[in-house]
C-alpha cells in the first residue's frame, strides 16, 4: 500500500470532500469515456487523461467515468458530457488534441461544439 | 496495441464487463531471469470450458454489438511474438484469470507503457468494483488497493475530483518507485 503519510493525506482529503459532495452530486458536470478495446485502440485513455488535465488546470470539479463499447466503434473516442438541466451530448473522434477546445467551449463557455456531436439526447426529468 | 498497459487496460474491461466486484492485477518484472508476468484474476461471472477456450478466435465473442472481439487474440499475439504465452482459466460462477508471459529483453516486447493512465481508466469505471495492483520489479515493489482507499474514504467515491486527484499522484509515484529509468 501507499506510504502512510500518503494515506493520511487521503484521510485529510475525506474531511474536505465530504463537505461539497452533496452540492456537487445534484448540480454537477458527468463526462463519460468509452472504454471498450475500439475506445482503447483509438486512444480513449490518453483522451481521458487530457480530459483530468484540463479540468485540473481550470479548476473545474466534474465527474469523469469509463463505460465499455456502445456499438459506435468507428466514433471512438466517444466523450459524452452530461450537465444538469442541459442536453446531454455525445462528441465523436475526440482525440487528446480536442479536448482543450472541448472543454472551453462547452463546459466554460455553455457553446456545443457542433461539429464534433455524434448524439444528443434531451434533458432528463 | 503499442502498449502491454492498453492490453491490460482491455482485460480489465472484459472482467468489468463479466460483472466483476474483485480484480487483481500483479505484474512481475525479473530482469535476471528475463521475464516478464501479467496476471489479471477476477471474480467475475466466469466462462464454459468451451467458451474459455474459444476466447482466443477473433471471431468468437460476448458483445452483442458486434460480432468480432479482438482484444484477448491481440494480447495472445504479443505475447507468443516474445517466446510468451497467453493463458485463461476461467469457472463460471468463480472467475476468470488470464496470464501472459513474455520474454523482458524481447526486441519485439511493447513497452508496458503508462500503467498510471490504465488503472485510472478502469478505477474510474462506472461500475463499481476494486482493483488491487501490485508490482515488483527486481526487489521493488508498489501495492495499491482500492477497497483499502474506499475504507479509508467511507461515503466519499473515488471518482471524486481530489480523491482522483490523489490517486493520480500516488499511482505516478509508486509507478516511479518500482520502474528503473531503464525499464519500462
Amino acid at each position: 500500500m501507499p506510504k502512510l503519510k500518503t494515506l493520511e493525506d487521503l484521510k485529510r482529503l475525506r474531511e474536505e470532500a465530504q463537505q461539497d459532495i452533496k452540492v456537487r452530486l445534484e448540480t454537477g458536470t458527468k463526462i463519460t469515456v468509452g472504454m471498450g478495446t475500439c475506445g482503447i485502440a483509438a486512444g480513449a485513455r490518453e483522451t481521458m487523461h487530457a480530459i483530468l488535465k484540463e479540468l485540473k488546470k481550470f479548476e473545474i470539479e466534474a465527474h469523469v467515468t469509463t463505460v465499455g463499447c456502445i456499438g459506435m466503434c468507428v466514433k471512438e473516442p466517444l466523450v459524452d458530457i452530461e450537465q444538469a438541466g442541459k442536453p446531454r451530448i455525445t462528441y465523436g473522434n475526440v482525440t487528446p488534441d480536442m479536448v482543450p477546445t472541448l472543454i472551453e467551449e462547452h463546459l466554460i463557455k455553455g457553446n456545443v461544439v457542433q461539429e464534433c456531436v455524434v448524439g444528443r439526447l434531451p434533458t432528463q426529468g | 496495441m503499442r502498449e502491454l498497459s492498453l492490453h491490460i487496460l482491455d482485460v480489465l474491461e472484459n472482467s468489468i464487463e463479466a460483472g466483476a466486484t474483485r480484480i487483481e492485477l500483479l505484474i512481475e518484472e525479473d530482469l535476471e531471469k528475463d521475464f516478464l508476468r501479467i496476471v489479471i484474476r477476477d471474480n467475475g461471472r466466469g466462462m464454459s470450458e468451451e467458451l474459455a477456450r474459444q476466447v482466443l478466435d477473433p471471431f468468437v465473442t460476448t458483445r452483442t454489438t458486434r460480432h468480432v472481439g479482438l482484444g484477448l487474440p491481440l494480447f495472445a499475439a504479443a505475447a507468443e511474438r516474445c517466446n510468451g504465452e497467453l493463458r485463461i482459466q476461467s469457472k463460471p460462477g468463480v472467475g476468470t484469470t488470464v496470464l501472459a508471459t513474455f520474454q523482458h529483453n524481447h526486441i519485439d516486447r511493447a513497452p508496458l507503457g503508462d500503467l498510471a493512465g490504465t488503472l485510472m481508466a478502469a478505477i474510474l469505471s462506472e461500475r463499481e468494483m476494486d482493483i488491487h495492483y501490485k508490482h515488483t520489479a527486481d526487489g521493488r515493489a508498489f501495492e495499491l488497493d482500492t477497497a483499502e482507499v474506499r475504507r479509508v474514504l467511507g461515503d466519499v467515491p473515488l471518482s471524486h475530483p481530489k480523491v482522483r486527484q490523489w490517486l493520480e499522484s500516488t499511482l505516478a509515484e509508486g509507478l516511479a518507485s518500482v520502474q528503473s529509468p531503464d525499464v519500462t
